[in-house]
């Protein structure tokens, strides 16, 4: 640590620039030689991050502002080490696939979202997170179908809104304050709601969520592992560098934390059910920022840390299904166990770990946001959160192995995943298991101290007792209903029995007035579009050739009008 | 002594050589070389002419040896030195592309008149931008005028004679008011040199001759630089003529009609007669509001991607009326930086363009389907370009919507911020209709076989593309020019 301490006072190498030039190579390299070095190459950006000290390097003028591109701390580090770690298990993952665009544009991508997490003021940050839109909606193109093509598309769209709001809230945040410095937004006014836009966009609250469990269902097998870990989570850690203590997001994150849960009940793609529960987990963290006690905000930071690996973990798995049997939805799916047993094995990992069994490392984690609502006092986050928690379970725990491990066999015969994807898998639920055994290690580098023991007596009974309850249901119901079990889980001895099914009325309601929105939005669209090309279109008034004549009466017109501006 | 006399080298020096081109008609190579010498030997000149007015003091040369304001004055100052710079570096930059380009596009034996119709052209708009003298103003309008007319008439398309034409009609009036505004000037004041006119124009600034001065000056010139909606003429021109010429003028004959506009509002009218007495802040705005939406629009739904580009150059020069409507420094720095940054951004996409029509020889989004996998590099330059033209951090164009952005803020004028913002979003999209048909679209079946574009053709095209990146990350240069050349406009003359 102290090498790269005493470097910092001479030169410092952005982490970010190292890794952006290192990829510029690999498209001159071939088979293996390019293997070795994409490896070799997410490994240095591993010790090199994992080997910063904490501080502040590097400063330099941009349009007369002070730029601080290397800030790091304890918050931003927490961040950068885990983006870091699934570079390398993302590259591993990917080893075996020759797609020069998407593996620099993987890397770029990571390069980015860790340029975003050293950021030390608004323009840098503003730069990496463009650079972060531009590279990663490569990695859903990369798939090649029309779907992807168009989901890509509408990434890009509600992305670039996002980049242009945190442009004006940064813009005006600089004419309000005239420092750029990105530190807690404390001022009033529409900077403040358009830099929290900006990032709530990435962050996928609802209802900006959208383009979220559009998109990554249609990425590229190994793209997926990257835009789950990294783009929702750099929002998350602006929104805790940002915005801490805004009550706002506490409700946000919980309805967030149940919003993915009950749409999730619509998905029969796996990836686009994994989808909807990162958004249901980025919950928990935004409702932790919106919390803003020190708990609360060590508990967003590490849930975030172990949501990336487990959340890779669960992509990985269903990414070596469709990988080997070109199949993603759960009807095609089922009894694959028995050809895949390691990915089977190593998924449940993942799955435990979402689901906060104790011993996982989600428990370790998502307890502690819990917890805080409960410190609080705030009855109703802490109800809603523990309800996310039972609708996790029963999604990625049961449902979805269920069907596609389990259940009735499909007829599909695939062989193992290949031993590069199992490798990566397997270093992420060795991260998975080894941070449920031992936190200290994570607790180790929270920003804050942390005074929290997640194994206590009443944590592991609340948690049992809920996801046994919750098994238990599944199971009970799947034998009523057969094979095609609705997922109305009896909750009843939660609280209330309405409360879920409130929440599914809304979220159904929600869905039906989304879809009218959408539908209607999508006429107003094409017939504004419609009008638009009728006076821009070619050969339309403003874009055809006008005779001479009309220019010249223009002319006539223009100085006329000046002439008795001034005059009067 | 030589360096004495650069400023009037500056102008003579492509005035001299234009004629002499007319004897090597019969040897078109040796014609491209010696216009490529003048170019590069004027681009050093006002390289020399930036280093010496960047540290010290406006440089004035009196031509013949008559003492301004009675003889023709030449004036430097950091604000028309980077014009001149703009200008010439263009030309000298173009000049690589052009020989390919030009051979390909102009029947042979019209290549040494070509050339010395571009050499007309260049001393004129270096002319325009040097000179103190207003008269000269309009005698250098109507030399780079009538050539560009000449060259623009060259274009393979035969709509570019009416292209042309309406060019001529509508400039004809453009200079015609310039110079009756002059006219009227002179007949105030009884001067022609602008720092004399900036000196004695207060005494009689509440005439109703000094104002109708004023409107066919600003009207006249407004024409010249495409204000919306006076820019009828300029995307048939753009459109027909060829590649080498859209290039050249795109990037340089707009940017310096809009400098003499600068020049007359702040420094000879003064800041506080243009936008205090007359209103003209409030009637730019508008105009360049309208101007920046209008066509923007209009570009996302042509089929040609020339002419695409050429609306979006109406565009962008709404953008540069837009900063300096704010009759700030911020503003004006903002309009005299997307001066230059636009200059660079835009002749980058012109020549990526220019290299795909030396290729495919047609300018249609549905003929470029698919060859970005045959034109890497030259897909890969356009693709940086449009970047910059959006305005995507890291670019130029970042630069100056930063900039403008600020401007705007600082006006108070938070809704123009907004629509700043919602129409950068535009070019976006008008940028994306190219880079998805090249890049996403099969070849048509039956296209012919295309190859990546000559070296000789990459090289200057790749040297822009870069130069939009670099002087988006480097900003010292622009930024510097800007920031002295807001101040010297607002100061007005010494």
């Amino acid at each position: 640590m102290t090498e790269t301490g005493a470097l910092a006072s001479g030169t410092w190498l952005h982490p970010s620039l190292l890794l952006i030039l290192g990829t510029l190579v690999i498209p001159f390299l071939r088979g293996r030689v390019q293997q070795g070095y994409r490896l070799l190459l997410s490994l240095v950006f591993l010790w090199v991050v994992w080997t910063i000290a904490p501080g502040t390097y590097g400063s330099l003028q941009f349009l007369g502002l002070d730029l601080v591109p290397g800030r790091v701390d304890t918050l931003s580090l927490v961040f950068a080490y885990v983006f870091s770690l699934i570079t390398v298990i993302g590259t591993i993952y990917s080893l075996h696939l020759k797609d020069n665009v998407q593996h620099v544009a993987a890397l770029i991508y990571a390069a980015a979202a860790v340029g975003v997490v050293f950021a030390g003021d608004l323009v840098t940050l503003y730069v990496f997170w463009e650079l972060m839109m531009l590279a990663s909606v490569w990695l859903i193109w990369r798939r090649r179908t029309p779907q992807s093509y168009a989901a890509g598309m509408r990434y890009l769209l509600v992305h670039t809104a996002s980049g242009v709001m945190l442009l004006g809230g940064i813009a005006l945040f600089y004419t309000q304050t005239g420092s750029i410095a990105f530190e807690q937004i404390d001022i009033t006014g529409p900077a403040f709601y358009l830099i929290l836009i900006g990032f709530m966009i990435n962050a996928a609250v609802p209802p900006l969520h959208a383009w979220l469990s559009d998109a990554y269902p249609e990425a590229t097998v190994t793209g997926a592992i990257f835009l789950s870990a990294l783009t929702t989570k750099t929002a998350v850690y602006v929104l805790i560098r940002g915005f801490p203590g805004t009550e706002l997001l506490v409700w946000m994150g919980a309805v967030m934390a149940l919003w993915g849960v009950v749409y999730a009940v619509l998905a029969n793609d796996i990836r686009r059910l994994l989808a909807y529960h990162i958004i249901s987990q980025v919950g928990y963290m935004v409702a932790g920022v919106g919390m803003g006690t020190a708990i609360a905000l060590n508990g967003s930071a590490s849930h975030a840390f172990t949501h990336i690996l487990y959340k890779a973990l669960l992509f990985m798995g269903a990414g070596a299904v469709i990988h080997m049997t070109g199949k993603s939805k759960l009807t095609e799916l089922g009894g694959l166990y028995r050809y895949m047993p390691y990915t089977f094995l190593l998924y449940m990992i993942g799955a435990f770990s979402i689901s906060a069994f104790p011993l996982f490392s989600g428990f370790v984690s998502k307890t502690m946001v819990v917890e805080a609502a409960a410190v609080d006092y705030r009855m109703w986050i802490w109800l809603m959160l523990s309800m996310a928690s039972a609708g996790t379970f029963l999604h990625t725990g049961l449902k979805l192995p269920y069907f596609t491990f389990l259940g009735r066999d499909s007829g599909l015969r695939p062989q193992e995943a290949p031993w590069n994807m199992l490798l990566a898998m397997g270093i992420a639920a060795f991260f998975c298991v080894f941070i449920g055994v031992y936190p200290a290690w994570l607790y180790g580098f929270l920003p804050a101290p942390v005074d929290y023991n997640a194994y206590t007596l009443d944590h592991l009974f609340w948690e049992l007792q809920l996801l046994l309850f919750t098994g238990l249901g599944f199971f009970l119901l799947l034998k009523h209903v057969g094979g095609e079990p609705k997922i109305s889980i009896d909750t009843d001895w939660l609280y209330r029995r309405a409360l879920p099914a409130t929440a599914r009325w809304v979220g159904d309601r929600g869905g039906a007035a989304w879809q009218g929105l959408l539908t209607l939005s999508r006429r107003s669209i094409a017939a504004f579009v419609t009008g638009l090309a009728r006076h821009h279109g070619p050969g339309s008034v403003l874009a055809r050739t006008w005779p001479t004549g009309s220019m010249v009466l223009w002319v006539a017109i223009i100085l006329a009008g000046s002439l008795l501006i001034y005059y009067v | 002594m030589i360096e004495h006399h650069l400023p009037a080298l500056q102008v003579l020096l492509p005035l001299f050589a234009a004629p002499l081109l007319m004897f090597l008609v019969r040897w078109p190579t040796l014609a491209w070389a010696l216009t490529t010498a003048v170019c590069w030997a004027t681009f050093l000149v006002s390289a020399l002419l930036l280093e010496a007015v960047w540290a010290g003091d406006p440089i004035s040369y009196a031509h013949g040896g008559w003492e301004p304001p009675y003889g023709i004055e030449y004036w430097v100052d950091t604000a028309n030195a980077l014009v001149l710079l703009i200008v010439s570096g263009i030309s000298a930059i173009v000049m690589p592309f052009a020989r390919d380009s030009v051979e390909q596009e102009i029947p042979r034996d019209r290549i040494a008149w070509f050339y010395t119709a571009f050499l007309l052209a260049n001393a004129g708009l270096l002319g325009i931008a040097i000179t103190g003298d207003a008269f000269n103003i309009f005698v250098f309008f109507e030399i780079s005028a009538i050539a560009s007319y000449a060259l623009i008439a060259m274009g393979r398309d035969r709509r570019a004679l009416l292209a042309s034409f309406t060019y001529l009609i509508m400039g004809t009036i453009g200079t015609t008011f310039l110079l009756i505004g002059i006219g009227f000037l002179y007949m105030m004041t009884g001067t022609l040199n602008l720092a004399d006119l900036a000196e004695r124009l207060p005494a009689v600034r509440d005439t109703s001759t000094i104002r109708a001065a004023f409107a066919f000056i600003a009207v006249g010139v407004s024409l010249k630089l495409a204000l919306f909606p006076l820019h009828l003429w300029l995307p048939n021109a753009y459109t027909y003529a060829p590649s080498m010429v859209t290039v050249f003028l795109s990037a340089t004959a707009t940017k310096v009609a809009i400098y003499v506009l600068l020049r007359f509002f702040y420094s000879v009218f003064g800041v506080e007669f243009s936008f205090g007495v007359l209103p003209m802040g409030y009637v730019l705005m508008p105009l360049a509001l309208l101007g920046i939406l209008i066509p923007s629009i209009v570009a996302i739904f042509q089929a040609d991607v020339k002419r695409m580009l050429a609306y979006s150059s109406v565009a962008q020069v709404g953008y540069i009326i837009l900063g300096f409507s704010f009759a700030s420094t911020l503003g004006l720095m903002a309009a005299m930086l997307h001066l230059f940054n636009h200059a660079v951004t835009k002749a980058a996409l012109f020549m990526a363009l220019g290299a795909i029509v030396y290729r495919i020889g047609s300018t249609r989004i549905d003929a470029m389907a698919g060859i970005a996998r045959d034109m890497p590099w030259t897909m890969a330059a356009f693709v940086v370009g449009g970047l910059s033209l959006i305005g995507i951090p890291l670019t130029a164009g970042f630069v100056t919507k930063w900039y403008l952005l600020l401007a705007a803020l600082e006006a108070g004028l938070w809704p123009i911020a907004v629509f700043l913002l919602a129409t950068s979003l535009i070019a976006v999209i008008y940028i994306w209709r190219v880079v998805e048909a090249a890049y996403f679209r099969e070849r048509p079946a039956g296209a012919a076989p295309v190859r990546e574009a000559h070296p000789a053709l990459l090289l200057p095209t790749w040297t822009l593309a870069l130069a939009s990146v670099v002087f988006g990350i480097h900003t010292a240069l622009p930024i510097g020019a800007a920031t002295r050349a807001a101040e010297i406009l607002l100061g007005g003359y010494p």
